[in-house]
């Protein structure tokens, strides 16, 4: 027969303070689980789901990032003139030639930053399924107007729709606000692809987009992209293009995580085993008492390290509910392959609330076990008669 | 130190109240009391009756209500905390009924503690703490922690504790009461011998006559007041 | 000193208690360290600029060049002791994943602009009369396993193909943080490889000038003689230019920041704890060391001594650890940080935070000590 539960809820009660302090440390420790998850998780699900899988990208052989990529007017016609090429609803090929540069812009506190400013063409949005207009409309080809995505437009100065934003000795009015759903695009400003070529005097695109009719022909298309003498180009995934941009900063900010969370965990187990130490300690009459009363040495052992188990998921509760707020928090970094900022968001999933409930369930389990066990142990006698 | 009549304490109408909470516990209800110096007193009554209050408000742990306790030459009440416990430590040697040394020092270590308080050197502590566990015949026994020593051995350590820094008074609230009646004997002995030899003060609660036999003067508390 | 001992028997009354303690802040400080480093890693390039070095570029953008004829036209403005100039390169080794810096630089004016590039004087003329040479920075070189006289291909993604270079000098910094990570070779090299179209442009100028205080006027000088052309400058002192790349991965080190104090203050609640459940056990010796004499004020600084001394151990042994373990391990985070050391301030600055931490967790039970009746805790034992 078992211990019960009330019993242990009861204490934890009546060792209020202690039980607080206990189960606030190991609500931190599960909060920096759920955040730098969240952090890694945000990072790259920007960069990753910036490109589709249905899409493939094209830019000059070697090119790391568009921004080191020249793809040339000729070469452009060729590539949008293959059959593979899937039709948007007017017949047209979904294909799009596009520019990029990076541009020197203020944040909002006023300091500098590099943005991503893209020349973009009339398929650019179809081509992007995470991509709509959220505020205002698209801008007119010819005309001095931009689009800008929507974390641009939170971070940086003079961002607004409606405001007037000076690129390449012009002034240009920002008519449309885009949401990319979290992605890379977020962060750039979009603009005529025919107007910026000349202002910026880079007659020359950086990249060729287009969407596969079928996804199982990427192979022959590349194949046969890459062998072409007219041109030196090399075929992506999108999808592919953009994650290997991201991996290596993901890779060191999740293993930064790990191990900042790990070593943090043993912490909080040492800060879990004084306290179950101490109620153990200053238990020892009640354990003899139940003892003598017929509950088995097991059931003792089973009672402490449920108590245990109960702090500490209460604390781990307590870490994802102060985890939540933390979700769609804006920050950014440099994206290393284009020197350019990306902002992104914080992203709290629910697995990452279990996983963070789950790992504080485990620490009170390790950090309860030796003393539960030392609580089971104890003689009969000698518990009564300590006073 | 004692005051022209040779009185070394004098408690003029002591009361002391305790309250928990919202009640009220009168305790000692005018209590007057003159010890003189190198007098060894013996203070008896059952149990609730004050005794050991009584004994607090002498060595200057507690204060009272109401009335004055003068020891030593200082009205006790006057003193601020601070002043307080700087004359406590030069006066008064406090022997407990459970020794209450503290486990993780050895029996040296014990009887150093009120020295640390004072000016004197490493050395000079170290000389005293000598002569006072040799006073109390366990000067071989100096580096053992009190887990290694009998009850009566502690008991010896702690008196030797409350003589090192040579104070005017000796207080001991029920020395003997967790003995067995050979150490108590031994106890009371020892402080016979301290009141005689050194010319000590020495004022003992207890419950228990034989004890109270070898003091000079008994005197009863029974409900807060010393019967005439 | 006398009352050391008082301090360290207490502690060795509970010694797993206090190992526990003392473990679970040392792991605390452990952590701030790492994260700390990880910071200053980031401002190693700070701390190694150039007073003296302006860089100018395009002002709107990394991606666009200047014309090499600004070369003249700079070095004639007030303040200007000379002139450099380089383009990036931005190319790897091997595979994608090797990245590195690479500077095509003009020869006859790099070493008076970069005194901090340390060559033996056989190696920096081997260097000069090659037009193929390169030299490499002694990171590179024993990451990769370089000596004089290898031919390493640079696989270029701003200036397509491969290019075969040839090791003629292994450069050492001159300071401890100076980078020692990058490839330089000759400019002309790369400008005469390039179509017509694209020669004689130049990606960045390095300025030399007289003194660090003449930096601003000059800045504004150089920039004002540009401003109304197709392609103006912007001119700033290295350490400006690096804090700019600093900032954009800036928000990370705010996150980081977050990070250490949520550590910091996770462990220091559980200090707290521990030394609150200590106290509860101690108020009878407590009371007997008062009744001995000892006042209000000495008991509290025992009490609030011993939390600072496990502080302190700890917070020792978490520092301690940090710097032998990223010294000893060459620990460079896959080349992200390819000076990865514990500074001496930030262990300095774990110490003082261990020993604030010491404080604030010993308050509570200190003060308690100090006001605890000496009447009220005996009567619990009799």
């Amino acid at each position: 027969m078992g211990i019960p539960i009330t019993y242990n809820i009861r204490n934890l009660y009546a060792r209020r303070v202690s039980t607080i302090l206990t189960a606030l440390g190991i609500a931190l420790v599960a909060w920096v689980f759920i955040f730098t998850l969240a952090l890694a998780g945000g990072f790259q699900a920007a960069l990753r789901s910036t490109g589709s899988r249905d899409n493939v990208i094209v830019t000059r052989s070697g090119s790391t990032a568009e921004l080191t990529s020249i793809i040339a007017r000729e070469t452009a016609s060729v590539i949008a003139g293959q059959p593979e090429i899937a039709r948007a609803p007017d017949g047209t090929p979904l294909v799009t030639s596009e520019l990029v540069v990076l541009w020197n812009l203020e944040r909002k506190n006023g300091t500098p930053t590099n943005v991503v400013v893209r020349g973009v063409t009339s398929k650019s949005i179809p081509l992007r399924p995470n991509v709509h207009l959220a505020e205002g409309r698209m801008f007119r080809p010819g005309l001095d107007e931009i689009v800008v995505g929507k974390l641009a437009s939170a971070r940086f100065a003079h961002c607004s729709v409606g405001d007037r934003l000076k690129l390449a000795g012009r002034q240009w009015t920002i008519v449309g606000m885009i949401d990319a759903g979290g992605t890379a695009f977020d962060s750039e400003i979009w603009g005529d692809v025919e107007l910026f070529m000349p202002m910026f005097d880079r007659p020359v695109y950086q990249s060729v987009t287009f969407r596969l009719d079928d996804r199982s022909h990427f192979g022959a298309i590349q194949k046969r992209l890459e062998a072409d003498p007219r041109m030196s180009v090399q075929v992506k995934r999108e999808d592919e293009f953009y994650a290997a941009q991201s991996e290596a900063l993901s890779a060191l900010l999740r293993g930064l995580g790990i191990f900042v969370t790990l070593i943090m965990a043993l912490g909080a187990v040492f800060g879990a085993l004084n306290t179950m130490y101490a109620a153990v300690g200053s238990r020892t009459k009640e354990i003899g008492t139940l003892l003598a009363l017929g509950f088995s040495r097991r059931s003792v052992l089973a009672s402490f390290l449920l108590e245990s188990i109960l702090l500490a998921s209460f604390g781990g509760i307590l870490g994802c509910l102060l985890a939540l707020p933390v979700s769609g928090f804006t920050t950014s970094t440099m994206n290393f392959a284009s020197f350019s900022e990306i902002a992104f968001r914080f992203r709290v999933t629910p697995s990452m609330l279990l996983s963070g409930i789950a790992f504080a369930a485990i620490m009170g389990a390790v950090g309860g076990f030796f003393p539960a066990r030392k609580a089971a142990r104890r003689a009969i006698i000698e518990a009564l008669r300590e006073a | 130190m004692a005051s022209e009549n040779g009185n070394l304490v004098e408690l003029r109408d002591v009361h002391k109240i305790y309250r928990r909470d919202r009640i009220e516990i009168p305790v000692l209800q005018g209590v007057n009391l003159n010890v003189k110096q190198g007098e060894f007193l013996a203070l008896m009554g059952p149990s609730g009756s004050g005794k050991s209050t009584l004994l607090n408000l002498i060595a200057g742990i507690d204060l009272p209500t109401k009335g004055e306790v003068r020891v030593a030459g200082e009205s006790l009440g006057t003193l601020a905390s601070e002043r307080l416990s700087r004359w406590r430590a030069r006066h008064v040697g406090f022997i407990f009924q459970l020794y209450n040394l503290i486990p993780v020092l050895t029996a040296a270590q014990n009887v150093e503690l009120p020295l640390l308080l004072t000016r004197l050197s490493g050395k000079e502590r170290r000389d005293r703490v000598k002569l006072a566990l040799e006073l109390v015949s366990l000067a071989d026994r100096d580096n053992h922690y009190p887990r290694m020593l009998s009850g009566g051995e502690e008991q010896r350590v702690a008196i030797a504790r409350a003589i090192v820094a040579d104070p005017t008074l000796l207080v001991a609230d029920e020395p003997t009461g967790d003995l067995d009646a050979k150490n108590a004997t031994e106890i009371l002995t020892l402080l016979k011998r301290l009141n005689e030899e050194l010319k000590k003060t020495i004022i003992m609660v207890t419950h228990d006559p034989h004890a109270a036999e070898r003091a000079h003067v008994t005197v009863h508390l029974d409900t807060g007041v010393l019967a005439p | 000193m006398k009352f050391v001992r008082l301090v360290l028997a207490n502690l060795m009354r509970a010694k797993r208690r206090t190992f526990l303690t003392v473990f679970s802040i040392a792991i605390a400080l452990f952590l701030f360290c790492t994260l700390r480093t990880v910071i200053t890693s980031f401002e190693a390039s700070l701390r190694a600029s150039n007073a003296s070095r302006l860089i100018v570029r395009h002002a709107s953008s990394l991606v666009f060049p200047l014309p090499l004829s600004y070369k003249e036209r700079i070095a004639q403005v007030a303040g200007v002791a000379g002139v450099s100039y380089g383009n990036w390169f931005g190319g790897y080794y091997q595979n994608p994943k090797n990245q590195f810096a690479q500077f095509a630089v003009d020869i006859s004016t790099f070493f008076d602009l970069f005194p901090e590039v340390l060559l033996q004087p056989a190696e920096k003329d081997a260097f000069r009369s090659e037009r193929t040479a390169c030299i490499v920075g002694r990171g590179l070189a024993k990451k990769y396993g370089w000596k004089i006289g290898d031919q390493i291909p640079i696989i270029g993604t701003i200036f397509p193909g491969e290019w075969r270079l040839t090791v003629r000098g292994i450069y050492a910094g001159e300071t401890r943080d100076t980078d020692e990570n990058t490839i330089f070779f000759h400019w002309d090299y790369l400008n005469e490889s390039l179509p017509d179209v694209r020669k004689n442009q130049v990606g960045i100028y390095w300025v030399k000038i007289a003194s660090a205080d003449m930096a601003a006027a000059a800045s504004r000088s150089v920039d004002a003689l540009f401003e109304n052309s197709s392609q103006p400058t912007k001119t700033e002192t290295e350490k400006a230019f690096q804090a700019g790349f600093i900032s954009m991965i800036g928000n990370v080190q705010l996150l980081l920041s977050i990070l250490g104090s949520a550590i910091v203050f996770a462990i220091m609640l559980v200090t707290i704890n521990t030394m609150m459940m200590a106290a509860r056990e101690r108020t009878t010796e407590i009371a007997i060391l008062k009744t001995i004499g000892f006042t209000d004020r000495l008991v509290l600084l025992l009490v609030g001594g011993e939390a600072l001394l496990l502080s302190l151990l700890g917070g020792a042994l978490g520092c301690g650890l940090a710097a032998i373990v990223f010294h000893e391990s060459d620990f460079t985070a896959g080349g992200f940080f390819p000076n990865f050391r514990v500074l001496p301030e930030t262990i300095g600055l774990g110490l003082v935070l261990a020993a604030v931490m010491g404080v604030l967790s010993g308050l509570v039970p200190a003060v308690q000590a100090g006001r605890l009746k000496i009447a009220n805790a005996l009567r619990k034992v009799v």
